[in-house]
């Protein structure tokens, strides 16, 4: 099964279960948790039942294209489902059935994994899932998001697309993946792979890095005193890839570190507690709409 | 009375497998209690458990609890009856609270008072009406982490999927976060359906019908026995690690092992690297030949039956193949760095907030380690090689491999240090120089390994005191105590002839001169110092040392490690004699009046009254002159219980306290004099003689 149809059967089954099927949200970030589909709308008590591919930017893990299991943007697969379903182990299964990967041909086993952001205020207890000792999914039962407790609680499934069509498809090397007939992962992302890497690591301007950094910040707070949380979380977000960026460069010492992450985790901090008392100005309309009850 | 047998059984989503064992403990263990503290009879207690199960079976449970039919004392008679002879409100009162009635006083004497009495009798409570109190039981269980899930307020390991909950063949009606009890469980993930049990005693057998064996040690035994047949078959040593092979056995319901291989060009890779690959990241048992090499195989366990296994291994095989494949190329990238450049690095990292960088540690632990090596007396030589070891001790934090494995800090330290030309006992040094890295681990084989290690160690120690960074409680994140242990351990094993309070001053002053911390250095010397008693004490506990020994030994100075530690076991050694308690008598007595000396009064020679004065003196000298030769702690032992029989005939014989203030300071000078050596030894008054 080629990527293309991966997604389309992925997306097909989340869809089934409910799942409103977004497209990828269009700011870097470094994993489909970042986006606000996620990120957002975890706070607060209204469902929320979400499914998209997410284009997850790691500039430290670019490699020129020469490693061939490395990329410097790979793909997620990103559902959420708020509150957690019952019986959420055995839907996933269902989708990996879907994948054609039958169960009683390997060995699927959910092995313990806690997940934290501490760049987002972010804390999960989950697995990952292993495929005959890969591990193809994060699968995270969200505890804490920007620093709030979680009522009700989402589940958080994140399949890694690349690793698990390498296994579908038998690759070695993620380059060699069939996209779609025809397309192999080469063909549409090693030029992009390798001049992100040179940029990344050769390339880039760190001073201008750094501006665009106290820049970004500085909206993002004068967004966030607006109330406009939307606006100011793009601003984060996009702190958070230059941050990502200047790491990757060695343009930021150890010391400097620390202060990066702690500014990004505050402005999360902030807006994240915005976004809920705007909702809940609003009414949690999502919550009247369904009609759901929500223990409080 | 008739009994049922009670069952139990809590469905999970995967439980982390460091919690099943103990978890299965913790019910097991409040269901018993439970049942004790309600007198519920019962009989043999079995615990079950798998990653997706905790279960509990107890047979022979009595259908109810016991009767109660006891005696209770109320006030005395004078108190319950007033002087109508009508009952006291005391007396109302108490047989209230007894729920009976003052008709069923009697009396009865206690020590020639009497006293009201009732007999009570409480009817036992059918057992199956107090079982819901299960639902209780399970929601107060704890574990190392709880989350929580969907809607629901209880916090628990992992969701809670079903309970099974059976009486005989009863179903012990309750629910817990939306989960009703019933007598349904589930066999195994995918080969197993779910199952109706008809009764408590079946659970075990019906659950290995669906694929599922829930009894732990059998789980384990079966995954020794498959590997001791692949051992067999391939001719293959499979060492099996105790923590794996628990966590393996609580990741799987049902076990089937298997084997896969990976490129022979891999084995170039240190073992340890070749062997954290496979254990830590994937649960896999390495493979070796008969003479302890490692071979290309590797085992890891199936949780499912026999069926596609070359699917499996083939799966397993490659991401191991991409794992060894990065970790290859660690190892190549992290030879072509130069030592000197990855020290430039530790400059850029900050080891603690308010203790500076690796690089400022460092360069702390080098004089540190200087001035030790200096102070024990080593060769040129050794303090050269001490001296690089220390310099280079923490470049390999800034490989890639390590950054990959922090675990092998040091291993590929030392590994890169040979590759780079270092001298052999330097390159082992930066090895050493972490051990003893758990209680069991051994002290540095070399000199310079352990000057290091103690340098590395005290400079942690001091550098987190300084900053008042003390363990308290449970409370140590840096492990200071495990530390402190090691220190001890390294001066007691290497004998070395100095003192911890020297060692404790050159620490503090290391600190002082690079300006670090904030607290009064005279306390951070205190409380230095009380941290390694307490880390001593804890050693001499270990060596079988009684506590009043071990404190008559700890009044003092620490002192050397090693004289003090032989000391003790000299004592412990004669606590039995017959004459110990006669010897310890006499010396004690010296030392307790002893403390009443002038401070600077000298013994004079012409003041001594009587024989037996002279006769301890005469000694007294005696022992003093060789005492500083003697070489052994048990020679220095006899020679002062050599003084037993002057120091008798001098307390039957003398007044101490003499009203002449001539004759009494002279005396308790002479006192004073024989006394500073006991208690160089050991407070010997603290030691308990019967």
């Amino acid at each position: 099964m080629n990527i293309q149809n991966m997604i389309l059967t992925l997306q097909k089954h989340w869809s089934d279960q409910g799942c409103i099927l977004m497209q990828a949200y269009d700011v870097e970030k470094g994993a489909g948790t970042m986006s606000p589909y996620t990120f957002l709308r975890a706070i607060g008590p209204e469902p929320w039942n979400v499914a998209y591919v997410e284009p997850s930017r790691r500039p430290a893990d670019g490699r020129y294209g020469e490693n061939p299991n490395r990329l410097y943007q790979h793909h997620q697969f990103q559902v959420i489902m708020k509150p957690s379903p019952d019986n959420i182990q055995e839907i996933y299964l269902d989708s990996l059935k879907a994948l054609g990967i039958n169960p009683l041909d390997h060995d699927i086993r959910f092995v313990e994994d806690n997940w934290e952001n501490p760049s987002l205020g972010c804390a999960g207890l989950g697995w990952e899932v292993w495929l005959d000792g890969m591990e193809i999914t994060q699968f995270t039962y969200f505890q804490q998001v920007g620093g709030l407790e979680c009522k009700p609680v989402s589940v958080e499934i994140t399949y890694g697309i690349e690793r698990l069509a390498s296994y579908i498809q038998e690759k070695e090397n993620v380059f060699d993946l069939e996209w779609t007939e025809g397309f192999t992962v080469r063909d549409i992302f090693m030029q992009p792979e390798y001049e992100h890497s040179k940029y990344t690591f050769e390339t880039s301007d760190a001073d201008m890095l750094f501006q665009l950094f106290t820049m970004y910040e500085k909206e993002a707070q004068r967004q966030m005193e607006e109330g406009l949380v939307h606006p100011a979380y793009d601003y984060v977000l996009k702190c958070s890839h230059v941050f990502n960026l200047l790491d990757a460069r060695g343009a930021i010492s150890v010391t400097e570190r620390t202060g990066y992450i702690a500014r990004c985790r505050n402005m999360a901090r902030k807006i994240a507690r915005t976004f809920y008392e705007e909702r809940e100005k609003l009414g949690f309309p999502i919550l009247k709409q369904k009609g759901e009850f929500i223990n409080e | 009375m008739s009994k049922r047998d009670l069952l139990l059984e809590i469905g999970l989503e995967e439980l982390p497998a460091r919690f099943v064992t103990s978890s299965m403990e913790q019910l097991t263990d409040r269901i018993q209690k439970w049942l004790q503290e309600k007198a519920i009879e019962f009989g043999d207690v079995s615990a079950f458990s798998s990653p997706r199960r905790l279960a509990v079976l107890i047979k022979d449970v009595a259908e109810s609890q016991r009767d109660i039919n006891e005696e209770a004392k109320g006030p005395a008679k004078k108190i319950a009856l007033d002087a109508q002879g009508n009952w006291s409100k005391a007396a109302i009162g108490f047989t209230r609270g007894q729920g009976v009635t003052v008709d069923d006083i009697f009396f009865k004497e206690i020590a020639g008072v009497e006293y009201v009495h009732v007999k009570k009798f409480i009817k036992g409570q059918p057992t199956f009406n107090l079982l819901n109190e299960l639902n209780q039981i399970i929601s107060s269980m704890t574990f190392p982490k709880n989350m929580r899930w969907a809607n629901q307020e209880l916090r628990f390991a992992r969701p809670i999927k079903w309970i099974a909950a059976l009486f005989g063949e009863e179903v012990i009606p309750f629910s817990l976060a939306d989960v009703e009890t019933g007598r349904i469980t589930k066999g195994h993930r995918f080969l197993g359906e779910e199952i109706s049990l008809s009764n408590a005693l079946s659970y075990e057998e019906e659950l290995k019908k669906q694929f599922v064996i829930v009894n732990p040690s059998e789980r384990k035994a079966l995954i020794l026995e498959q590997l001791k047949q692949l051992e067999q078959e391939n001719g293959w040593e499979i060492p099996v690690d105790g923590e794996l092979l628990e966590e393996v056995t609580n990741l799987v319901e049902f076990p089937t092992a298997l084997s896969g291989t990976f490129e022979e060009e891999f084995l170039e890779l240190p073992e340890k690297v070749l062997i954290t690959s496979m254990k830590e990241h994937q649960r896999y048992f390495p493979v070796k030949n008969a003479s302890g090499e490692l071979l290309p195989y590797f085992v890891t366990v199936r949780n499912g039956d026999d069926r596609n296994l070359k699917i499996v291994s083939k799966g397993n095989e490659k991401v191991l193949r991409a794992r060894l494949s990065d970790a290859s190329f660690f190892y190549k990238e992290d030879q072509k760095v130069e030592i000197e450049t990855s020290l430039k690095k530790l400059e850029s990292i900050v080891y603690h907030e308010e203790l500076g960088t690796l690089a400022e540690k460092v360069s702390r632990v080098k004089q540190f380690t200087l001035d030790l090596s200096e102070a024990l007396g080593m060769t040129s030589e050794e303090k050269e090689h001490a001296k690089r070891a220390a310099e280079i001790s923490k470049f390999d934090l800034v490989t890639n491999m390590v950054y990959e494995f922090p675990e092998l800090q040091g291993y590929m330290g030392e590994r890169y240090a040979r590759i780079k030309g270092e001298d052999e006992a330097v390159a082992a040094a930066v090895n050493e120089h972490y051990m003893p890295r758990h209680a069991d681990d051994e002290v540095p084989p070399s000199i310079i390994g352990a000057v290091l290690s103690v340098a590395e160690k005290m400079d942690t120690i001091s550098a987190f005191f300084s900053i008042g960074i003390i363990p308290s409680g449970s409370q140590d994140p840096y492990a200071l105590r495990r530390q402190a242990s090691g220190v001890v351990n390294i001066l007691t094993a290497k004998k070395w002839r100095i003192s911890v309070e020297e060692l404790v001053e050159m620490a503090v002053s290391s600190l002082q001169k690079a300006s670090i911390g904030s607290r009064d250095a005279e306390e951070v010397r205190n409380d230095i110092l009380q941290f390694l008693k307490a880390r001593v004490k804890h050693l001499l506990a270990e060596e079988g040392i009684r506590y009043d020994i071990a404190d008559a030994l700890l009044e003092n100075q620490l002192g050397t490690l090693s004289s003090l530690v032989e000391r003790a076991q000299v004592l412990e050694s004669r606590k039995q004699d017959p004459d110990f308690k006669g010897n310890l008598e006499a010396l004690s007595r010296v030392i307790n009046l002893a403390s009443k000396a002038e401070d600077t009064y000298q013994i004079n020679e012409a003041k001594f009254e009587n024989d037996f004065e002279r006769a301890l003196y005469n000694k007294f000298q005696s022992v003093s002159e060789i005492y500083g030769t003697l070489s052994t702690e048990a020679e220095k032992f006899n020679s002062l219980v050599s003084l037993k029989s002057e120091i008798e005939d001098f307390f039957e014989h003398t007044m101490v306290m003499s009203e002449d203030p001539g004759l009494r300071k002279n005396r308790l000078a002479l006192l004073k004099a024989i006394s500073g050596y006991i208690r160089q030894f050991a407070e010997m008054n603290k030691i308990i003689v019967s």
